[in-house]
């Protein structure tokens, strides 16, 4: 009982940046799957969590309310963007949701009421393993009911080939804006978590990379099944803690190295492994699959 | 005037890399991320080879373009040739692109560190000449000089030359390029050779010109980038040299006008209202099209 809890006291925060992360991944996730690659959650994130600090930094609210709001105010903003943006095909719409995640910090440098480039400190620390666990568990619970029914199925027929999903009657620009303004929400909600574990928000936090980094965690995972995100979070936030030994003996600074480790496992990942490690038992699988009816021909 | 003449200039630079990007993108279909961080690294050669073995800007800066050149030939063979069959290879060829990225600013970071670096005092000329009512440097003049020598070259390589014709057939179609006997393997590497050559030259003239070089000088190129050749349209050449030039000269304006806090968001401006009322851009066209 004692090393469980000696375990806690040194794991904890690892444990909920995982809970926050998989968040994110899930919010990047929330589009793939109906094959739109946004980059524009960073941005969510940043109106996320700068909503949710102002609130608790100068209202009363309690804290439920307050991570309602950090949810809800980038989902309203997503739609009137998402609109214009998702008409745009593949790349161009990948374009347009970076810019649209550069225009948020720009003008959150830029914007004094919030010191600019300085952001918010001292938040106190509302948020903690247990509601970020909670909200995550409600995230997939959406995300688990929707595999089955008809709109999950309409999601995967607008991933697969939009047009003819189109000619079948779905709605596909309903269908996208919807997961798009769901995913702007997950990372709202992830943002506000945020703020308040890390006493802190600032616009650098939310630049292209943070972007990236769920990008990176939501392919990684494997965007086939919505646990795929989760895992990849989990994978890449403790991939720095095993990096440390690796950081000791070549004596590379950690931050690069974790940068180094991220493009390497991403790139192995989209060559190799396209369908993220949640595809590994199935690609373990057909490989012995292979081999078993090679062996057979051989004789 | 003079404000014409720091956009011409500004512009230059962007066009150079702009046209490295839109290379890619119309032999491959391919928007090649990891551009930007062959713009940083060309940029940090340059800068070792100047500051570290004491060779002479101009000898130095073409070391550096084919370094940035073969660097970019074994970009392709690492991160895009495997993905050519797949049916997603737009996307995943983005994504590999941005680990491509992340690797070598990773490698950056780690061998010069987050700081910003300099050219060591006296290898960048600081003379300044009077032209008609502005004041030009010379680094500006040299620089707009090989700008548009570069820029001729390669309108030259692509209209003149067998290679040129090899490379416009392969954006065409690739397969169709196969049948009539060209090598599209090698023509896609040469093409990745130029794109990155190009790509390195502005970056190692961005540092010269702002005297700056650091491991993220890479980000906001990047935007404005992608800005510039959905300005120009994804796929022309000389859209995406209009749009250099012209975004240049609007960023410098509008810098002049409103501050410089705006500077950066002037081509986000520029880059959503293209998206949103003429995807396709100035010179764009529903398929893509070189030269």
């Amino acid at each position: 009982m004692e090393a469980l809890l000696e375990w806690w006291l040194t794991y904890q925060s690892a444990v909920a940046f995982i809970g926050v992360n998989a968040l994110l991944a899930l919010s990047v996730y929330a589009t793939l799957s109906c094959g739109q690659l946004s980059l524009a959650n960073a941005g969510f994130m940043a109106i996320g969590g700068y909503a949710g600090a102002l609130l608790t930094l100068h209202t009363e609210l309690p804290f439920a309310l307050v991570l309602a709001a950090a949810a809800a105010l980038p989902a309203v903003v997503a739609v009137p963007l998402g609109l214009p943006v998702l008409r745009l095909r593949g790349v161009f719409l990948a374009i347009a949701t970076i810019g649209w995640g550069e225009v948020v910090r720009l003008a959150l440098v830029n914007w004094d009421y919030t010191n600019g480039a300085l952001g918010l400190v001292a938040i106190p620390q509302r948020a903690g393993p247990g509601v970020i666990y909670l909200c995550l568990a409600l995230a997939l619970f959406v995300f688990w009911r929707l595999r089955g029914s008809r709109a999950g199925q309409a999601l995967e027929a607008i991933r697969e080939d939009e047009p003819a999903a189109r000619t079948l009657g779905i709605d596909t620009t309903a269908y996208k804006l919807a997961m798009f303004a769901f995913g702007a929400g997950l990372a709202g909600l992830a943002g506000g978590l945020e703020a308040h574990l890390t006493f802190m928000v600032a616009p650098s936090g939310y630049g292209f990379s943070r972007v990236v980094d769920m990008l990176v965690q939501a392919v990684v995972g494997g965007i086939a099944h919505f646990g795929g995100p989760v895992l990849g979070a989990a994978f890449l936030t403790l991939l720095p803690e095993a990096l440390r030994e690796v950081s000791r003996v070549t004596g590379m600074e950690p931050g690069p190295l974790r940068l180094l480790a991220n493009g390497l496992v991403l790139l192995l990942v989209i060559l190799f492994l396209p369908n993220g490690i949640v595809s590994l038992p199935q690609r373990v699988r057909e490989w012995r699959e292979e081999r078993r009816a090679a062996r057979a021909l051989v004789g | 005037m003079q404000q014409v003449v720091n956009g011409l200039f500004l512009g230059s630079i962007y066009a150079l890399f702009a046209l490295g990007y839109t290379l890619v993108f119309g032999v491959l279909d391919i928007l090649n991320l990891a551009h930007q961080a062959v713009f940083m690294l060309c940029a940090f050669t340059a800068l070792a080879l100047v500051g570290t073995l004491h060779l002479h800007t101009l000898v130095a800066l073409p070391i550096a373009i084919v370094a940035a050149g073969l660097v970019g030939v074994l970009l392709e063979r690492a991160a895009f040739r495997p993905l050519r069959g797949r049916s997603d290879s737009n996307i995943s060829g983005l994504i590999s692109s941005l680990a491509a990225a992340t690797i070598f600013e990773a490698l950056a970071l780690a061998a010069w560190g987050p700081g910003q670096f300099r050219f060591p005092f006296g290898s960048v000329p600081d003379r300044r000449l009077q032209l008609g009512g502005a004041i030009v440097s010379e680094v500006q003049a040299v620089i707009i000089g090989i700008s548009v020598a570069m820029m001729l070259a390669l309108t030259w390589l692509l209209r003149r030359t067998r290679l040129g014709r090899h490379i416009r057939a392969v954006a065409e179609s690739p397969l169709a390029a196969r049948i009539l006997g060209v090598n599209v393997d090698r023509v896609i590497a040469a093409s990745f050779f130029i794109s990155s050559a190009l790509g390195g030259a502005a970056g190692v003239l961005f540092g010269l010109a702002f005297n700056d070089v650091s491991a993220d000088m890479g980000r906001s190129v990047e935007l404005k980038g992608l800005a510039v050749i959905i300005l120009g349209g994804m796929g022309s050449m000389p859209g995406a040299v209009l749009a250099g030039y012209g975004l240049g000269i609007i960023e410098v304006f509008t810098v002049a006008k409103l501050g410089s806090s705006w500077r950066d968001g002037v081509s986000f401006a520029v880059l959503f209202l293209v998206l949103l009322l003429r995807p396709r851009g100035l010179l764009g066209q529903a398929a893509t099209r070189l030269a």
